[in-house]
């Protein structure tokens, strides 16, 4: 059965000059005919379907519809059009130190927090200074909310949050809170509740989280569903490409395309990025002397291993390279912004 | 045998859970409120009972030339009108901005949005119990003897309470689409104030003009409460139908008005 299921779900908002405007406003620019809204959907016949266990990775771009989608999901928004199921509880790690009282103390504010994410006053006495140790905040129990610094906010709400075993658990942009030490344990912590059968719903603008957590991806663009799938990797590639070109896909074909040029354009990056570094050593060791050795070596890679300096997707700069690598083209491929280059001229 | 315990678990998952679950939230929520408004303030709570004493002694002073001399027990009347309007005004005010200034909490997590308005209500009934006893005080005090007919006296008490209650839901809504409404609620209030008769008596006044009062669902409360406390009466069986019926009336438009606008409020914070 399924954990969560969207059918067709459509989110519309109304923008335009309906809000905080007055009543006598309201009224007079009814009156004068100028009183305009207009109407977007935030999030077009979207559906998927997740399982237990399952997490899923909403990509998009701002402004693509996840935060909304992610409200739907949590009920704090009910779908224009289209139908939306979740069985189980839901916790919902939106925008993790809002909601919090800047006048009420660390203390009262745990448990206020405890309150609304639903749990009983019981719970919450027995899981108190677990949550507060976990939020390395023992010090700071009974000091005013809003005295603590941004980090503390949000490593308490994280704590607070993360300290029951919900059957859905939605992470917008959370993984990214406090300092190192602390993002290390709440990734820890996180990765325990995965385990424990959570079903999840991560939004992240790193595809690389999205790629290591997840196992299926829904990639939202201007509130429309482009892809759901349990590729992720095809899918992050897709997605990636999309980011550098903006070309968005029409279909599946469209996808293992854009997912292939990305797979070529990384590759040639990494290696134009090793060539730069391999040049700028060279060049180093040139000007002190010991170039000679360098290139004696790569004369030997070139001779035992050459598949480490060739590629076909690189011919172009493989050859260039290998102008480079002959002792008399010293500096000759050199390009005027690298660090070499400059230094030559202040030498000279 | 099998449908009615499906029945029972069925209303039981419908109705009595949401009430369980929600009641921690609902204690810290009344707790919020409180503490909010009384922190930093030495006096505390009794800031809220001075401020009608203070208004008290104010119109006692300058009222009993005009009004007082003709009427008995002109402290206690002026006491039931200042007690009653003052805890609807209250009441209404803190309910109407419940909702604005919560939007960050129910934007953000998925909780029934009138447990705002009803743990500001409870703020207010605690300042209206604190009131209402220095107004028996003062009764004492004015040479009413207390009598067992006081305890009608919490018929129009809970019609009051689900007036305030429906009235703080239609506000509320109204707020959060017209943010002027506070402006003109203060311009409304204070023509009610006039209305409630407050310092006057309607006495004077034809018996059509007098019968035009009870128009006004907070005058007939104040109304009930003087009939039993400085008259010595009891109110008529129909005149306790009115008072249910303009607390019914209110509360079943404002839940009316919350169950359709319910989700629209996301749009506007």
């Amino acid at each position: 059965m399924a954990i969560i299921r969207a059918t067709n779900v459509s989110v519309r908002y109304i923008k335009g000059d309906f809000k905080n405007i007055g009543l006598k406003e309201y009224v007079l620019r009814h009156v004068t005919g100028s009183y305009r809204t207009e109407e977007f959907w935030a999030n077009r016949d979207i559906s998927f379907s997740l399982e237990r266990g399952d997490m899923l990775g909403i990509v998009g771009t701002n402004g693509a519809g996840k935060s909304t989608l992610l409200k739907t999901v949590a009920k704090i928004l009910t779908p224009t059009t289209g139908k939306m199921t979740v069985h189980g509880s839901v916790a919902a790690l939106l925008e993790l130190a809002s909601g919090f009282d800047g006048s009420l103390t660390v203390r009262e504010n745990t448990y206020l927090r405890g309150a609304m994410l639903g749990y009983t006053r019981a719970f919450m006495d027995e899981k108190y200074d677990e949550i507060i140790a976990f939020a390395e905040l023992s010090e700071f129990q009974d000091t005013m909310f809003r005295h603590l610094s941004s980090g503390m906010k949000s490593r308490l709400a994280f704590s607070i949050a993360c300290l029951v075993q919900p059957d859905v658990l939605i992470l917008d942009e959370v993984l990214s809170v406090g300092d190192g030490a602390f993002r290390r344990k709440s990734g820890d912590k996180m990765r325990e509740i995965l385990a424990g059968g959570v079903t999840g719903i991560l939004v992240s603008h790193s595809v690389g989280q999205v790629r290591q957590m997840c196992n299926k991806i829904l990639w939202l663009d201007h509130g429309e569903q482009v892809v759901f799938s349990d590729d992720v990797a095809l899918c992050c590639g897709a997605y990636e490409e999309f980011l550098h070109t903006g070309e968005r896909p029409r279909s599946m074909e469209d996808i293992e395309r854009l997912a292939a040029d990305f797979a070529v354009r990384t590759e040639r990056e990494r290696r134009a990025a090793a060539h730069k570094k391999a040049n700028a050593v060279r060049r180093e060791m040139t000007r002190r002397g010991s170039g000679k050795y360098l290139n004696e070596a790569i004369a030997i890679i070139r001779k035992y291993r050459p598949e480490l300096l060739r590629t076909e997707l690189l011919d172009a700069e493989e050859e260039e390279a290998g102008d480079e690598s002959s002792p008399d083209a010293d500096g000759g491929g050199m390009t005027p912004d690298t660090d070499g280059g400059t230094d030559e001229a202040v030498d000279v | 045998m099998s449908f009615f315990r499906n029945m029972k678990t069925r209303l039981h998952q419908r109705y009595l859970t949401p009430l369980q679950k929600y009641r921690f939230l609902f204690e810290e929520l009344v707790k919020r409120d409180f503490k909010r408004k009384y922190k930093g303030t030495v006096l505390g709570m009794g800031w809220s009972v001075l401020s009608p004493l203070l208004q008290l002694l104010v119109m006692r002073l300058i009222f009993t030339q005009f009004f007082g001399r003709d009427t008995p027990h002109y402290t206690s009347y002026l006491f039931c009108g200042l007690l009653i309007y003052h805890y609807f005004r209250e009441s209404t005010v803190s309910g109407m901005s419940s909702l604005t200034a919560n939007a960050g909490i129910f934007g953000k997590v998925n909780v029934p949005k009138y447990l705002f308005i009803l743990s500001k209500n409870v703020s207010s009934l605690i300042n209206f119990g604190l009131t209402l006893c220095v107004f028996f005080v003062f009764v004492a005090i004015d040479h009413i003897a207390f009598s067992w007919r006081f305890l009608a006296l919490v018929y129009p008490v809970v019609c009051l309470i689900a007036f305030n209650i429906g009235v703080g839901m239609i506000l509320s809504a109204l707020f959060i689409f017209f943010r002027d409404t506070s402006y003109l609620y203060d311009i409304f209030t204070l023509l009610l104030r006039y209305m409630c008769a407050i310092f006057y008596r309607i006495d004077s006044f034809p018996e059509k003009v007098q019968r035009l009062f009870l128009i006004n669902p907070v005058y007939c409360y104040i109304k009930y409460f003087r009939v039993v406390v400085v008259d010595g009466g009891m109110p008529s069986a129909a005149y306790h139908l009115l008072c249910a019926g303009y607390a019914a009336a209110v509360l079943v438009i404002g839940a009316v008005i919350y169950k359709k606008y319910n989700t629209r409020f996301m749009y506007y914070i």
